[in-house]
């Protein structure tokens, strides 16, 4: 079955409560895309999901020469970065937008649904 | 008996059967490229083969078979599209009867995945026409004023994202069919509206290939959606709406090429049949609302204006009230400053242009050129002559179409003529 990653995106630097504009909106979107998850779960799309640590944490290494490079701060500047992610399995890709549509609601996010490659399309890659 | 000539039956066939042996193919092989290229290869074989072996008794089985060959050949050729499982269900399914209802099932389906909301608007009005509608890259390359590498990337891309996303060739839930159908009429409604009022200073003011184009479409999805879903009222509301506005064309454009508004036209020149089969679909909808069905949507409405003003016989009988009140129902389906804006015009009649002017200039539409002439011909009926003429020259620095720019400029021409007329008192009526 195809597999598709949602991915959510947030403000570089978060405040206190996240990417959320106070405590209680936090914990009802936690709450919120706890139970959506759990429901990924149970109807069998669930692959993995996690949320990430602001993007001011990342580190981007380089190591096609001799010795890798190291470079603090994520690979593109932005306004804004990845926050959290999807992947799920699902039969086609409306599936995966009404899916990405409910994810959107329980997280308070806009959500990015791009496909996977599948064996079929890496092979054609292969043999191009 | 006149036998159709071989081209004669060639055309015929390109008319009715691309989209079928397109939506056919799509659903054996799951491949919009594969069905493409095997449909227009099926046609190229017809070319060649039929002036010599004369037209087969039924043209669209012999091209569905023939390009079902063309695809299998090429699947086996590129071994990689041919696994297993393919290889396999080609063999046994070579060549299946075809039940009509499924067929146009699949053309169905086809038209839902051409206008799926995961594409590009661009994406979809230009697969739309070239899966279903069988227009070539170079026609609607032209039709669309880009270049044909251009067009052909997008074409292309699109096709590689339903393949990659693995949008399904399917007509929607009826929990999705609403907005989904939505959809598909605005593909179609761009596509007449890109041929009505054609943009480009070298253009041709009317496109008929893309109007024609999207009334055949839209009658398509008609036949189609109406019976067997039901409800789909809006479809019939558009298609009126295209019809009631076709039949206008004759007195639209004049001679000299100039746009001719609704008031100056030559009503008799107006197309009888397609506006009595315009009014005849309007009525059908009316009946239906007014028998408990769901309450008209945008194209129902403005079809329902459309037979108001093609059901005078002159420009002064129109019922302007009438269309008032259909436009105070257009805006509350439809809030957007466009819409108020043509409510506006009807304001004018009813109310009078100073009212309507007051509604005009909250309007945001700064970049837009029918608010400028709007607004031109509303300071113009008022008497304020050096203001409507401003607002002429900025309609007519962003006006695309060369009738309308014909038209605004003889309008602003006539104005400096009018001596005074902002102190000697209002402009003379239309």
């Amino acid at each position: 079955m195809p597999k598709y990653l949602l991915s959510v995106y947030g403000p570089a630097e978060r405040n206190e409560f996240g990417d959320y504009p106070s405590k209680e909106a936090m914990l009802q979107a936690f709450e919120d895309t706890g139970a959506f998850n759990d429901r990924l779960v149970a109807e069998g799309y669930f692959v993995f999901a996690d949320g990430l640590e602001q993007a001011t944490t990342a580190t981007v290494v380089d190591g096609q020469g001799d010795q890798p490079v190291f470079t603090d701060g994520p690979y593109l500047e932005s306004k804004e970065y990845l926050g959290g992610f999807w992947v799920i399995e699902a039969p086609d890709l409306d599936v995966a937008l009404r899916l990405a549509a409910e994810g959107s609601k329980a997280c308070r996010g806009k959500v990015e649904v791009r496909p996977f490659q599948t064996e079929e399309s890496f092979r054609a890659l292969l043999e191009t | 008996m006149t036998e159709p000539t071989a081209a004669e039956a060639i055309t015929r066939a390109h008319r009715q059967e691309w989209a079928r042996v397109v939506a056919t193919l799509t659903r054996r092989f799951g491949d919009l490229d594969t069905a493409e290229e095997a449909a227009a290869e099926a046609f190229a074989t017809a070319v060649e083969r039929w002036p010599h072996d004369g037209v087969p008794p039924n043209p669209g089985a012999w091209l569905t078979t023939t390009a079902t060959r063309k695809a299998i050949d090429r699947l086996r050729r590129e071994s990689r599209r041919a696994d297993k499982y393919r290889e396999a269900h080609l063999v046994f399914d070579d060549d299946p009867p075809e039940p009509p209802g499924v067929v146009d099932d699949d053309r169905l389906r086809l038209i839902f995945t051409c206008c799926h909301p995961a594409l590009s608007p661009e994406a979809r009005i230009a697969l739309t026409l070239r899966m279903v509608g069988g227009l070539t890259v170079t026609e609607i390359a032209r039709a669309f004023l880009v270049q044909e590498a251009t067009m052909g990337q997008r074409i292309t891309r699109a096709k590689a994202k339903i393949t990659a996303a693995h949008i399904p060739f399917r007509v929607p839930t009826a929990q999705d069919l609403p907005a989904r159908l939505d959809s598909v009429l605005t593909v179609l409604f761009l596509v007449f509206n890109e041929g009505y009022l054609a943009t480009g200073a070298g253009s041709d003011p009317v496109r008929h290939d893309l109007v024609a184009e999207a009334i055949r479409l839209t009658r398509l999805v008609q036949e189609l959606v109406v019976a067997p879903l039901g409800g789909a009222g809006e479809v019939t509301g558009l298609l009126a709406l295209m019809l009631l506005t076709e039949a206008r064309r004759p007195a639209r454009i004049s001679v000299s090429g100039e746009l001719v508004t609704l008031d100056e036209q030559d009503r008799g020149a107006w197309d009888r049949h397609l506006i009595e089969e315009g009014h005849r679909l309007v009525h059908e909808r009316r009946a239906a609302v007014a028998a408990g069905g769901p309450a008209p949507g945008r194209y129902q409405l403005l079809a329902a204006i459309n037979a108001v003003h093609t059901d005078a016989r002159n420009a002064r009988d129109t019922d302007w009230s009438q269309v008032l009140a259909l436009y105070d129902r257009l805006v509350r389906v439809d809030p957007s400053p466009v819409v108020a804006l043509n409510r506006a015009v009807a304001v004018a009649e009813v109310d009078g242009p100073d009212v309507a002017l007051a509604l005009v200039d909250r309007l945001p539409l700064e970049g837009y050129h029918a608010f400028h002439a709007t607004r031109a011909e509303l300071l113009r009926r008022l008497g304020r002559g050096q203001e409507a003429r401003d607002a002429y020259d900025r309609a007519l620095e962003l006006a695309g179409n060369t009738a309308e720019v014909a038209y605004l400029s003889r309008r602003r021409g006539q104005l400096g003529t009018l001596n005074d007329a902002g102190r000697s008192g209002p402009a003379p009526s239309r």
